[in-house]
């Protein structure tokens, strides 16, 4: 009998090429996903070294942060965005890539379209030059972000040298309450361990109340790992999981199928196995979260009220909240449901999917935002835009007064003409409160989709379990 | 990457906790394909007001500080995304080394990757830097890689780095020419790689 293993270590055991004491490890990479802006640099050194990418059949490419989300058909008036665009399709063409651009339907987010598409499965290796890939954690891959140097690397050799991460099991079980979501789990999870409270960690989610949630959910909760300084986030493949990956167009068919599904269940972790660090949630105690600092860390439930900077000890985290309530123009102790807000963004790998879309539809349904406030949807992919308009939601988000936008990364980090203005303060679906990160000078509340139709509506940061 | 053995000169103070990517390199200047020139963007917001004139009181801004080689600062330093555009700024901008108490993963890899040398030290240690930084701007901090000690006027502290990572800093090795030695290992991981695995191919 071998040793019991947690899910992580069964996927990274099973990619590794060579191994040796003091070294780094080198990991096989089954899936390099690639967008326009931490690649150029990578291609280019590529070509002054005379190399060439090795498996381009593992790479998956696509257009996402600079792209114009509304007014496509009259092209990127950005000349830098538009260089860089036009950088990317040269290089995919250079190197024979697949890429799915602007005039293909499956554009959109990288991290949205890859599962989508079914290119991400179980057990496997997935990096992208970007954080937030730990988004294909949901599926019990292991995935993680890399610097330009590393895209480069994976381009040559298609493997990364890594130091192995420690082990992070987080256990959640109990029933959600009504109005609490994904998005609140991970936002409560991130409030309690701070931005770095999982660094040099690989967090697997367990437990029945991350069993009940649906791949999207999942996704959710696996892409905002970063956010807590997480190498990685991952979730078991169970039957969800094999259901949402039948018959997609990169899903394996026929006898593949059956071996694939196979090893995906025995990729589970094993009963006795254990983790370097672990922590228990009771799903019960988990209510809506929303951010009221300039990091993700800095996040209360919805019923809170903004700290006071001279109740808090440790005088690094004080002088950071003294700072991050000056920039939020807020006050200390006033209620976070007393915060008006100017815009609402609906979107990003976070919470652009099918789902987040209906979660937020509900909401809004035969209401109007408020007269003050400015609000879109952007979906997470062009397909995702298209089952939205099959099932009426756009007509629900239009008659609410949102602006109805194509696929891309949007107002999440504003590399295109989605910005806040200075001061402007917005209710975010995304993933990151940074100062001046969806525009300079900007000020974004994270929280989820339904709290951000809520407020919408309200034009103020408002609990949905109390709105009606 | 050039090699990194001994870094000699000034301190640069900046004690701030949890200072991300998106400070350090704003996404506008994420817009260019180029390798270099970064150093003119770094801090961007921080070294200007609201109004967007420069900020004389900003550290970056000040004369005492211009040729600092060494970035000191808080925990968590580097968090956020994962571009490397971060560190080729803090580079280009002329830093060779960043000492904090901790820093975030991706950052501290994207570091070693292009030889800016991120070193660890305790709470303490870091504040006494950045005090004596604050009170002496000239004052000279040694970074010595091989002994991997700091040493300024009367300061002395150890740090540990991977012995990996501290090889290949001291010999500037590129990790892909590292990898490719590994080639034979590579072909064979491939042949044995399961059917079901999802492939690409650019007429779907
Ligand atoms: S949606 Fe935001 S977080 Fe996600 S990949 Fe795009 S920019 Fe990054």
């Amino acid at each position: 009998m071998t040793e019991p293993r947690t899910l992580f270590e069964k996927v990274w055991d099973d990619h590794v090429i060579h191994r040796a004491s003091g070294k780094p490890t080198l990991l096989y990479i089954d899936l390099h996903l690639v967008h326009e802006v931490t690649s150029p640099q990578a291609f280019d050194s590529l070509r002054l070294a005379g190399r060439t990418v090795r498996r381009p059949d593992l790479t998956m490419s696509t257009i996402d942060h600079g792209v114009p989300t509304a007014g496509r058909e009259f092209g990127i008036r950005d000349p830098l965005s538009k260089k860089q665009i036009d950088t990317l399709i040269d290089n995919c063409a250079e190197f024979d890539i697949t890429l799915y651009g602007l005039d293909d339907p499956r554009q959109g987010i990288v991290h949205v379209i890859s599962p989508e598409q079914g290119a991400t499965q179980p057990g496997m290796t997935i990096v992208c030059g970007d954080s937030h890939t730990a988004t294909h954690g949901a599926f019990g891959s292991l995935a993680f972000g890399i610097g330009t140097s590393e895209v480069e690397h994976v381009l040559a050799t298609q493997t990364l040298p890594q130091n192995k991460p420690k082990s992070m099991g987080i256990t959640i079980d109990g029933t959600l309450a009504p109005g609490v979501t994904a998005k609140d789990i991970i936002l409560g999870i991130i409030a309690r361990i701070g931005t770095h409270g999982a660094n040099g960690h690989v967090i697997e989610y367990r437990g029945s109340a991350i069993e009940s949630l649906s791949m999207e959910g999942r996704m959710t909760i696996c892409n905002m790992s970063i956010e807590g300084g997480a190498r990685a986030g991952m979730i078991a493949p169970d039957q969800t999981t094999i259901d949402y990956l039948e018959g997609r167009p990169l899903a394996p068919t026929g006898s593949d199928w059956d071996a694939a599904v196979a090893y995906w269940l025995s990729l589970p972790t094993d009963e006795g196995a254990t983790y370097d660090t672990e922590m228990i949630i009771d799903a019960a105690e988990l209510v809506p979260h929303v951010s009221w600092g300039t990091n993700p860390g800095q996040t209360l439930p919805v019923t809170g009220h903004v700290p006071i900077p001279e109740f808090i000890e440790d005088p690094i985290e004080r002088d950071s909240a003294e700072r991050a309530i000056e920039y939020m123009a807020l006050t200390p102790g006033m209620a976070l449901t007393d915060i008006k807000i100017d815009r609402v963004f609906l979107g990003s790998c976070t919470n652009g999917r099918i789902e987040d879309l209906r979660e937020a539809a509900a909401v809004l349904r035969g209401k109007t935002i408020s007269p003050h406030v400015s609000a879109m949807v952007v979906p997470g992919s062009g397909l995702v835009k298209l089952q939205a308009e099959d099932e009426g939601l756009d007509q629900v988000f239009k008659a609410a007064g949102f602006e109805w936008r194509d696929a891309g990364c949007s107002m999440c980090l504003g590399m295109n003409p989605d910005i806040l203005s200075p001061g402007e303060r917005c209710a975010s679906t995304s993933n990151r409160n940074f100062e001046g990160r969806q525009g300079q000078g900007g000020r974004t509340h994270l929280l989820s989709p339904g709290m951000a139709a809520a407020a919408a509506v309200t034009g103020h940061l408002t609990d949905v379990r109390s709105f009606a | 990457m050039n090699a990194v053995e001994r870094i000699v000169g000034s301190m640069l103070p900046l004690p701030r906790a949890h200072v991300d990517t998106d400070q350090i390199m704003p996404k506008q200047f994420l817009k260019r394909v180029e390798r270099t020139g970064y150093g003119q963007y770094l801090f961007w917001d921080w070294r200007r007001t609201s109004d967007g004139e420069m900020n004389p009181e900003f550290v970056l801004n000040r004369p005492e500080y211009q040729n600092a080689k060494v970035l000191v600062t808080g925990p968590n330093f580097g968090s956020g995304s994962s571009r490397e555009h971060a560190p080729w700024g803090i580079q280009d901008w002329g830093f060779e080394a960043v000492i904090a108490p901790s820093f975030a993963d991706i950052f501290f890899n994207n570091c070693t990757k292009v030889g800016l040398l991120p070193v660890v030290l305790t709470e303490k240690e870091c504040a006494y830097l950045t005090e004596l930084a604050q009170h002496e701007p000239n004052a000279e901090v040694t970074i010595d890689v091989p002994s991997q000690k700091v040493t300024a006027n009367g300061f002395e502290a150890d740090f540990d780095i991977d012995p990996f990572i501290k090889h290949r800093l001291l010999n500037g090795l590129d990790d892909i020419g590292i990898t490719l030695g590994h080639a034979d290992a590579i072909d064979a991981f491939e042949k044995s790689r399961p059917p079901y695995k999802p492939v690409l191919s650019r007429s779907q």
